[in-house]
């Protein structure tokens, strides 16, 4: 799982609503996937990112160099794009946990696969 | 057309047309039936269009062939889309062919047929090569010496033991005897876990060790039931039970010979002469779909320029005689099974009919249930196959995804094996499936997916630009949840952002043009690899195996009946049991289970002379609720915030694509 994917995630225990996100990322596996780097796909990416759950995740894994946030001509700014490049779509989380920060819910991620499943009981309203 | 009356007047335009069409006609049956027709005059005349296949009845042809002249025999080939006629003259038929061709009858179902006639040589089907023994079946000539013959017989002692272990019985129809296991007629299946004392007789140890050997049979048999047919003695038509024996079934035939009747469920009956010292070998579709049984009586009509062999009795009037029957007395081999049957015939099977059929649920939680059973557990188990036949996406989702702008964030709302997720790199995408093992396989192909379901998908609101939903809506059980689906969709997708749908289609032949479904019945046979890159449905496309569904040909495949009332509500039957639908053919029922043929075990050796090419897989059942013209629109304009942009049909499949507002 892409950090990228991570920061699009949402828990959906009922009557959890909106408070679904950010899920806390636990890992305990991570490897870092090396995947060509696009400038202008990366740049078009940073508007669509939630920055504090972004932030909170790359911190739980000890990722160093990440930005803080946007920057002023982020378009043009090679060196801030390659950071991002690499947290959002080199980092590969392939064992952990995700938890629901409303309801506390576990969610496994297995082999890189986040398995979201709920039981009926946990959907039924 | 070089017939001496055409030259002698302009033909008008009406006539030319009919000219152009019978020409057609006659090259469609030598390309496509073999049929060669001749351009004399003869007695015999092959009509077009007027065949059983086409829904038009003897009862209807009859009058109008008998106007031209006195018809001495009309052969009406079942399922075919046309007939043979042979008149008393060959001046009567050339009667008909002047006055008949181009001529425009009423078929049973009210639809206006036009008959186009052209001379054959004889009026006559089997020596066409039309006609052929069940799949898998095999008769065996002279497979035992008179010498033995004789000796074999003289072993069964009918007089001993009335109350003896080996069950012998008197039949309505026949005597019976069982060794190794007894046959109970009550349940059609035997005791497992009683075998008879003392096995088989010892004297069929070397036959049945020679047959091995030679190749007849694959496996030794544990089961012999011997039947004594005197002249006007039968056998109903039966399927041995599958859960009881083995695929394959042999049977010898002593002291005389005798017809035997094979039928497909679809009405086909094959008379075939099991000469006597002949052995029969059933496996396969002849084993496990078509009944068999021998019509009480004490002649057989049997072919009189075959004597005495093996082979089809054909319904060519003019090569019939009768044949007086004798003592016959039967003796079938079988291996009891003990685990139960996996075969490609459902329908027929009941080992895989024992769990009732589901009902069309009642209430959420009844709905949840069967998708859990029916959709979400079947993925799980056929993943590998499944996604080994989806290679190939379709045009028209492609079409949209390149269409999006680079850097657009698409959710791929059941994504399958992920064929869509990398169709275009300027695009994050990101799949979601309730199958872990099709996830497992879009990971292995380094996409971006996860496990979630449809009604809660685990993704963020308001901030996709495009999702897809290919083949998904069609598994939720209730209309209900069908619209929570399509809602998720929405709830997913920016303002302005736009979701693709595709569900199967209820209706499989649009503007006249059959769905790709539909049209690879045909092809499928022998040709599996290449369908198999080739799929196009959603649903259950070019996957399986050879299966029952490959009875139907195209002519059977009518307008689309027994619709279900009621665009997007599903209407209610109280415990009504869910069909359970026949491979590319047309659906009956807007709620249905959909068999999948996971593929068999491909090592297996070729039977013996066997038409069959692989054993068969376990069968899956998939819940769909297949969509009608507009059901799809209206479930989506009852969703809020959203405007239907487009609303299509394609490849047997209905399509919206929306945008939220």
């Amino acid at each position: 799982m892409k950090l990228l994917t991570h920061n699009l995630l949402s828990s959906h225990v009922r009557g959890v609503g909106p408070r679904g996100f950010p899920l806390r990322l636990q890992a305990t596996e991570v490897r870092i996937n090396p995947v060509e780097f696009n400038p202008d796909f990366v740049a078009r990416m940073i508007p669509k990112v939630e920055w504090a759950a972004l932030l909170e995740a790359a911190d739980t894994l000890h990722l160093v160099e990440v930005p803080k946030g946007p920057i002023e001509g982020y378009e043009h700014d090679e060196k801030f794009l390659r950071q991002m490049h690499h947290v959002l779509l080199e980092v590969d989380v392939l064992e952990g946990t995700l938890q629901c920060p409303e309801s506390g819910r576990l969610f496994p991620i297995s082999r890189g696969i986040p398995n979201m499943l709920l039981s009926d009981e946990e959907t039924e309203t | 057309m070089d017939s001496d009356h055409q030259s002698s007047y302009k033909l008008n335009k009406t006539e030319k047309k009919f000219l152009r069409k019978q020409i057609k006609a006659r090259h469609t049956l030598l390309r496509h039936e073999g049929i060669e027709t001749v351009s004399y005059a003869t007695q015999s005349l092959v009509v077009a269009n007027g065949g059983l296949g086409n829904n038009v009845s003897r009862n209807q042809l009859v009058p109008v062939l008998e106007k031209c002249g006195l018809v001495d025999a009309l052969l009406m080939p079942p399922s075919k889309p046309y007939s043979f006629v042979r008149y008393k003259t060959a001046e009567e038929a050339k009667e008909a062919y002047v006055t008949l061709n181009g001529k425009e009858i009423v078929d049973d179902l009210g639809q206006k047929i036009i008959l186009y006639l052209n001379f054959v040589e004889k009026a006559q089907w089997k020596e066409l090569g039309l006609q052929a023994l069940p799949p898998g079946l095999m008769v065996v000539e002279e497979i035992i010496s008179s010498e033995d013959e004789k000796i074999l017989l003289e072993s069964v002692n009918w007089t001993e033991d009335i109350d003896n272990h080996n069950g012998q019985k008197c039949l309505k129809h026949r005597r019976v005897k069982h060794f190794g296991y007894e046959f109970r007629y009550e349940n059609n299946n035997v005791d497992k876990d009683k075998p008879l004392p003392g096995g088989l007789p010892d004297i069929w140890d070397s036959i049945l060790e020679k047959w091995l050997k030679e190749g007849f049979i694959k496996h030794k048999p544990d089961q012999l039931t011997v039947n004594q047919y005197e002249p006007g003695h039968g056998i109903p038509a039966h399927i041995d039970t599958h859960s009881a024996f083995e695929d394959e079934i042999v049977s010898l035939s002593l002291g005389s010979e005798i017809v035997m009747d094979f039928k497909h469920p679809d009405g086909v009956t094959v008379p075939v002469m099991l000469p006597r010292r002949s052995l029969l070998v059933m496996t396969g579709e002849s084993r496990y779909l078509w009944t068999h049984g021998i019509t009480p009586r004490k002649f057989d009509t049997v072919q009189a320029s075959k004597g005495h062999r093996s082979g089809i009795i054909t319904s060519d009037v003019g090569d019939l005689t009768l044949s007086k029957r004798g003592i016959r007395t039967s003796f079938t081999f079988r291996k009891v099974r003990q685990t139960p049957c996996n075969c490609s015939y459902p329908l027929v099977c009941d080992s895989q009919m024992k769990e009732t059929p589901p009902s069309f649920p009642e209430s959420a939680r009844e709905a949840s249930q069967l998708e859990r059973e029916y959709v979400h557990r079947v993925y799980e188990e056929i993943a590998e196959h499944f996604s080994s036949t989806r290679h190939t996406p379709w045009p028209r989702v492609v079409d949209f995804l390149k269409a999006l702008p680079s850097g657009s964030l698409v959710a791929d709302v059941g994504c399958g094996n992920g064929k869509y997720l990398g169709i275009n790199k300027e695009l994050y995408m990101v799949g979601c499936d309730r199958s872990q093992n099709l996830v497992g396989i879009c990971r292995e192909r380094h996409l971006e997916a996860l496990v979630g379901d449809a009604l809660a998908v685990p993704l963020r609101s308001g901030s996709w630009d495009a999702c897809i939903s290919i083949a998904v809506t069609h598994h939720l059980s209730t209309a209900e949840r069908r619209v929570a689906a399509l809602q998720e969709l929405v709830r997913l997708l920016r303002p302005g952002g736009m979701a693709l749908i595709y569900v199967w289609a209820m209706e499989q032949e649009y503007k006249k043009k059959k769905s790709k479904y539909l049209r690879e019945n045909r092809l499928r046979q022998g040709k599996e690899e290449e369908i198999h890159s080739d799929a196009a449905e959603p649903g259950s496309l070019g996957e399986q195996v050879p299966d029952a569904g490959d009875q139907d040909a195209p002519c059977r495949v009518s307008a689309v009946t027994d619709v279900r009332a009621g665009g997007g509500s599903a209407s209610k039957v109280t415990d009504a049991k869910l069909p359970v639908h026949t491979n590319r053919t047309s659906f009956r029922s807007q709620d249905l289970l959909v068999p999948w043929h996971r593929k068999g075990n491909p090592g297996r050796d070729e039977p013996v002379g066997a038409t069959e090419s692989r054993a068969p897989g376990p069968v899956f059942h998939r819940y769909y609720h297949v969509f009608c013209a507009g059901e799809l629109e209206e479930a989506c304009r009852t969703l809020s915030h959203v405007r239907v942009l487009q609303s299509y049909y394609d490849q047997g499949n209905w399509c919206v694509v929306l945008q939220k507002v």
